[in-house]
């Protein structure tokens, strides 16, 4: 037999490692690490995808913000930035303890782990709650885009004891198009966020069987990754759409 | 491409006589056949050239002749050659190509504008002297011709292959493209975007004529109404004429003379007027304030058809003095006293 | 080494050739076995059935347009029907056969036994892009039983959004999901690429197909989710009445131009780079010789991915778009003409001072490089500004990409099923029946489109169900062409059917081939090596190969 070419391979388990493999070692990878390191760098190839995802709506936001300025400005006033504020806060929370929750699988404390997990859940609930109120809210004011699409509010701000400077009619039709945005982005990044959720609960379920407990920590960090992902994108959505332009008094 | 046009004419001809080549009946299409022809051939050398080598390798080095194969790395020369040589060849194509795209889409200032409005499925020329056509468009030849189109629904695209040109029809603002025909006769008009069941039911006839057919083309078949003249009718009835009525005081810019000039708007930025930035202003009107002007001018969105726009455009276009702006303010009957638009002929 | 007549040589593992006991295809039995296998070689051999399936199907479709051309007049089908046709042969052919064909196939089974790995990197997630791949096949199917879709493949705003009344949501949600599968895929790939080579295995010595499935994930990765977004944003427009596209509501039906091309242009090289891949084994398979120039053909590919991303607005240049944007990406265009010309030229050259053999691949492999050649240059045509103004959206515009992807891909695809099938089931086809269809699908392809250009060049618009009556002779033409084209397409699907139960045995290396994918059993077993190899070789390296089939001949036979 040619020894170039199956000469045996010095890098096998038992000498590579003293401690008993994981059962979640696959055996297609030679080494543990190997495993661990294919699977961030995926994950991390995944979020690129994600960017892209994302970057398409952010660029069609620029260049409709960058056209309709007024109607961008009057219609980011109408968003609550109280609610924006505690949901940004809510978020940040929970990615922290999302943080908590790697730093316990990896110094392998089960009942850490679940508690931490469990907690960042609630927070996404919680996030998603207020996102819901939000959302509401534009439903009773008419500002979801479509045939019930309402602009009289930005017409005519005084009649709705608003101190706003009335928007041109024509402007006023433009807010639509911000509102779609809205409504994209939110509505894109809350769908991130309910199969976030989906993924917490299945992984609340293997952390409580002690999957995670022995230093097998791959899926919760890479969930990690995720979940600070979808983080990332509310930290861009929350000045773009509520901040930017937010002038005084309103 | 220099060559001798006997040559020219006698190649052009008898493809087409073949039915394999279009009729060269606008000025663009010996430009763009000449493009064509250039293209054509450095395709057939790359693929005689390819088609040589990969057939002389083949019969030379087959394994019964050349049983043992010669590893050879590669060859930096060869490289930087078949690196360099298409290189040069693509930027000479991409420099040819942009001076005709700029030839194509850049309308003589002297051209004469037809206004052209699609929709599922069919095209509206319209003239302005007034003379309507669906799915055909009669035009001089010898004369730059512009058509500024638009759609009322979906993309379409204004195709004239006799005539090289071809332009998107958008929806919600103005293309344009011109062109100038040679030979008086029938050409096809295409809709080449896919735009819906009847898309390939969206053809009509281009017809080509000497100045004097098309003089009395025009003659025969006016509606008695230029497009001015319905725009000016548009413009009382629309109560425009109460702001833009070109007093002193007025509430609104004084519109005679505002096309074609360079505006200051409230924005700081300045413009310049055109057929796109009247449709625009009359649209969206808060984005396009006159400097000095309040933003007060309501938005005729969804109030005027594209048709209508094009009158207003149109009328507009034709102002150099506000007398027919007062005509309309005095009597409701705008269309007695019709401003003549000389045989069509815009300056 | 090589014989004088044919490569299936009499060396010691042919001759003495035997089905080995175990391999992947044996391994376990039962329908469930292949439906939850994690195993890269079975999910390659269930996405080939299924494009198998949809390509028949877009064929289908293919066949009835051109059936329909026959006349000028639409005396056939309905318009509305002739509209859903061509959306469906588009769709079909594009999302559920060319985009997955050789990556999900050939890629899926050979790149991690080509770079000594066991599997891709994340098999589960390698099955799970089949099952997304089949829901959006069954979506499109269900939006193609429940009354079709006629947007076209491009699914153009506002026409999409607003004035269509078929399964738009559907398909979209089925190019969609389709797409996802397409990502994973290409994740899978780079992530296998990066952490799973052998020892030894150096970005250098890995075989061009590799890098070229390589660059074509990289675009897979960053292109697919361009394309995802902005059909959700025309399925929410049509649903919800968002106004992102809108014109009336103050949106811009351009945007959605820009975006989708964003995608549709880097998926043309998506489709094209791993065909490329195929083409690049091939020829220095049976000419017995290194790839001319290796770091350029590798180099080229990561090229053709990087400008492929910045070329999407040339599909736009009659749209209105700026002047002066229109010319910078012209030029872009013309600068990503040239990694291709450079591979042309290097394969070419390959075969200078070879030892070349005529196998059916390798007649696939000549007509990809014939047929790229005239694509890719009628590519040109349609980047020079000024020229694309008359020749885009034209039958000119059908036939070009007809000559890259179906010339070009279609071409390197079926080469490479002819050129691995020995290695995927361990059996020969029929050789002469073979070549036969190589050379039926090469002259019905040139017969098929070849009229094309001269119709597109006169002027008749693409998507027309009826044209004016002087079309007719090149269009009867086509049909002929495509009447040609389908029996050589069809006649593989026959033999290799047949060769599965009849044909010779291959054993492990019937090519004579240099890839490590080579050196193992044929069909190989799950696990594909039972130790790992470490490379000491180049790709290529025929000298290696000559060495160790002597070593075997001394020690073994």
């Amino acid at each position: 037999m040619d020894n170039a070419l199956v000469a045996s391979h010095a890098h096998t388990h038992e000498e590579e490692h003293e401690h008993v493999a994981l059962p979640q070692h696959c055996h297609h990878f030679e080494t543990e690490q190997q495993q661990r390191e294919a699977g961030t760098f995926g994950m991390w190839l995944f979020l690129l995808t994600e960017i892209m995802f994302f970057g398409g709506l952010f660029f069609a936001y620029l260049l409709y913000r960058n056209w309709y300025h007024d109607a961008f400005v009057a219609a980011s006033n109408q968003l609550s930035i109280k609610l924006g504020a505690i949901n940004t806060a809510v978020l940040i929370g929970s990615g922290y303890f999302m943080a908590l929750g790697v730093w316990a699988a990896e110094v392998r404390k089960k009942g850490l782990l679940v508690l931490f997990l469990v907690i960042t859940t609630v927070l996404g609930f919680v996030f998603l709650g207020i996102k819901y109120v939000e959302y509401h809210e534009k439903w009773e004011k008419h500002h979801i885009p479509g045939e019930h699409f309402d602009v009289s509010e930005f017409v005519n701000p005084q009649a709705y004891g608003l101190k706003e400077t009335p928007l041109a009619p024509d402007m006023a039709q433009k807010t639509q198009v911000f509102f779609s945005l809205y409504f994209a982005m939110t509505g894109m990044h809350a769908l991130h966020m309910i199969i976030g959720i989906g993924l917490l609960f299945w992984l609340i379920w293997r952390a409580n069987r002690g999957e995670f407990s022995s230093g097998y920590v791959a899926p919760i960090e890479n969930f990690g990754l995720y979940w600070h992902f979808v983080d990332i994108v509310w930290i861009f959505l929350f000045p773009l759409l509520y901040l930017i332009n937010r002038h005084p008094g309103s | 491409m220099h060559i001798s046009p006997v040559l020219w004419q006698f190649l052009v001809k008898w493809l087409h006589a073949s039915a394999l080549f279009p009729s060269e009946a606008s000025t663009i299409a010996p430009y763009t056949d000449a493009l064509y022809f250039f293209l054509l051939l450095i395709t057939l050398i790359g693929v005689v050239l390819v088609g040589a080598l990969v057939f002389g390798f083949s019969i030379r080095y087959r394994a019964a002749r050349n049983p043992v194969a010669t590893q050879v790395e590669g060859s930096t020369l060869l490289e930087a050659t078949w690196t360099i040589i298409p290189l040069a060849l693509f930027l000479v194509t991409f420099v040819w190509g942009a001076l005709l795209y700029f030839r194509i889409y850049t309308p003589p200032t002297n051209s004469m504008n037809i206004y052209i409005v699609g929709k599922q499925w069919m095209w509206k020329a319209e003239h302005p002297g007034g003379q309507h056509e669906i799915n055909a468009l009669h035009v001089p030849i010898g004369r730059p011709v512009q058509l500024t189109m638009i759609s009322q629904d979906v993309f379409h695209s204004f195709s004239i292959p006799d005539f090289r040109v071809k332009r998107e029809v958008i929806p919600g603002r103005y293309s344009t493209v011109w062109f100038e025909a040679t030979d008086a006769g029938t050409y096809h008009i295409f809709c080449t975007q896919y735009c819906g069941t009847a898309h390939s039911a969206m053809i009509g006839d281009i017809v080509a004529m000497s100045p004097e057919d098309y003089e009395s083309w025009t003659k025969q078949s006016t509606s008695g109404m230029s497009l001015a003249q319905n725009g000016e009718r548009l413009f009382a009835s629309m109560g425009c004429n109460s702001c833009h009525s070109g007093n002193a005081a007025a509430r609104g810019p004084n519109l005679a003379g505002v096309y074609g000039s360079k505006l200051q708007l409230a924005n700081g930025s300045q413009v310049l007027v055109n057929d796109a930035y009247l449709r625009d202003a009359i649209l969206n009107p808060s984005q396009h304030v006159t400097a000095g002007y309040a933003p007060i001018m309501p938005t005729y969105q969804g109030q005027v058809s594209e048709d209508g726009l094009i009158d207003l455009v149109e009328y507009i276009k034709t102002l150099d003095n506000n007398y027919r702006v007062q005509q309309t303010l005095t009597t409701s009957q705008s269309d007695k006293v019709a401003p003549t638009t000389p045989g069509m002929v815009k300056p | 080494m090589s014989g004088t007549t044919s490569t299936i040589v009499n060396l010691p593992d042919q001759r003495t050739a035997t089905m080995p006991k175990r391999d992947y295809l044996n391994n376990e039995h039962g329908l469930l076995s292949w439906l939850f296998t994690g195993d890269h070689k079975r999910i390659a051999i269930l996405y080939l059935i299924s494009i198998t399936f949809f390509f028949f199907l877009g064929g289908i479709f293919a066949g009835l347009i051109r059936l329909e051309l026959l006349t000028p007049q639409p005396d056939l089908v309905a318009s509305d029907t002739y509209n859903k046709l061509f959306s469906l042969h588009g769709i079909i052919m594009i999302f559920l056969f060319l985009v997955p064909s050789v990556p999900a196939t050939l890629g899926n089974f050979l790149i991690p036994i080509m770079i000594g790995a066991k599997d891709l990197a994340f098999p589960k997630i390698n099955l799970l892009s089949w099952y997304l791949f089949m829901t959006g096949g069954v979506l499109t199917l269900t939006a193609l039983v429940t009354g079709g879709v006629d947007t076209g493949w491009t699914f153009t705003t506002p026409l999409s959004t607003h004035y269509l009344n078929t399964n738009v949501v559907t398909a979209a949600t089925g190019i969609f999901i389709a797409g996802f599968a397409s990502i994973f895929t290409g994740l899978n790939f780079i992530v296998t690429i990066h952490r799973m080579r052998a020892p030894g295995m150096t970005w250098f010595r890995m075989p061009l197909f590799v890098w070229a499935n390589y660059a074509a994930s990289i675009l897979m990765v960053l292109g697919t989710p361009v394309l995802a977004i902005s059909l959700v944003l025309v399925a929410l427009e049509r649903t919800l009445g968002l106004g992102v596209f809108d014109p009336t509501k103050g949106g811009d039906p351009l945007l959605f131009q820009h975006l989708f091309w964003f995608y549709s242009h880097p998926a043309v090289y998506i489709m094209i780079l791993p065909g490329m891949g195929v083409i690049s084994e091939v020829i220095s398979t049976f000419s017995r010789k290194r790839i001319f120039g290796y770091t350029a053909v590798a180099f080229s590919s990561v090229a053709i991915a990087l400008f492929g991303f910045f070329v999407w607005e040339h599909h736009m240049f009659i749209m209105g778009v700026s002047n002066y944007s229109a010319l910078v990406f012209s030029l872009l265009t013309m600068l990503v003409a040239v990694p291709s010309a450079i591979k042309i030229f290097n394969w070419a050259f390959t075969l200078q001072k070879g030892s070349i053999t005529f196998e059916t691949p390798m007649l696939y492999a000549f007509a990809f490089i014939g047929l790229f050649t005239i694509g890719g240059m009628t590519g040109v045509f349609l980047g020079a500004l000024g020229m694309d103004i008359h020749l885009t959206e034209t039958y000119f515009i059908v036939a070009h990409f007809h000559y890259v992807m179906v010339g070009g891909m279609l071409m390197a695809f079926l080469g490479g099923i002819h050129f691995w099938w020995p290695k995927m089931f361990g059996r020969m086809y029929p050789e002469s029946l073979s070549k036969l269809s190589a050379v039926t699908s090469f002259i019905g392809f040139n017969l098929t489109f070849m009229p094309q250009f001269v119709l597109g060049y006169l002027g008749m618009p693409r998507r027309y169900h009826a044209y004016p009556p002087e079309f007719q002779v090149l269009n009867v033409l086509s049909t002929a062409g495509a009447t040609v084209l389908g029996v050589g397409f069809l006649l593989p699907v026959l033999y290799l059917g047949w060769s599965l139960k009849y044909g010779a045995i291959a054993g492990n290396n019937p090519w004579q081939a240099t890839g490590l994918e080579w050196q193992i059993q044929s069909p190989p077993l799950t696990e594909n090596f039972t130790e790992i190899p470490i490379v000491t070789q180049d790709a290529y390296d025929y000298e290696w190969l000559a060495n160790k089939t002597e070593h075997e001949v001394t020690t073994v036979g």
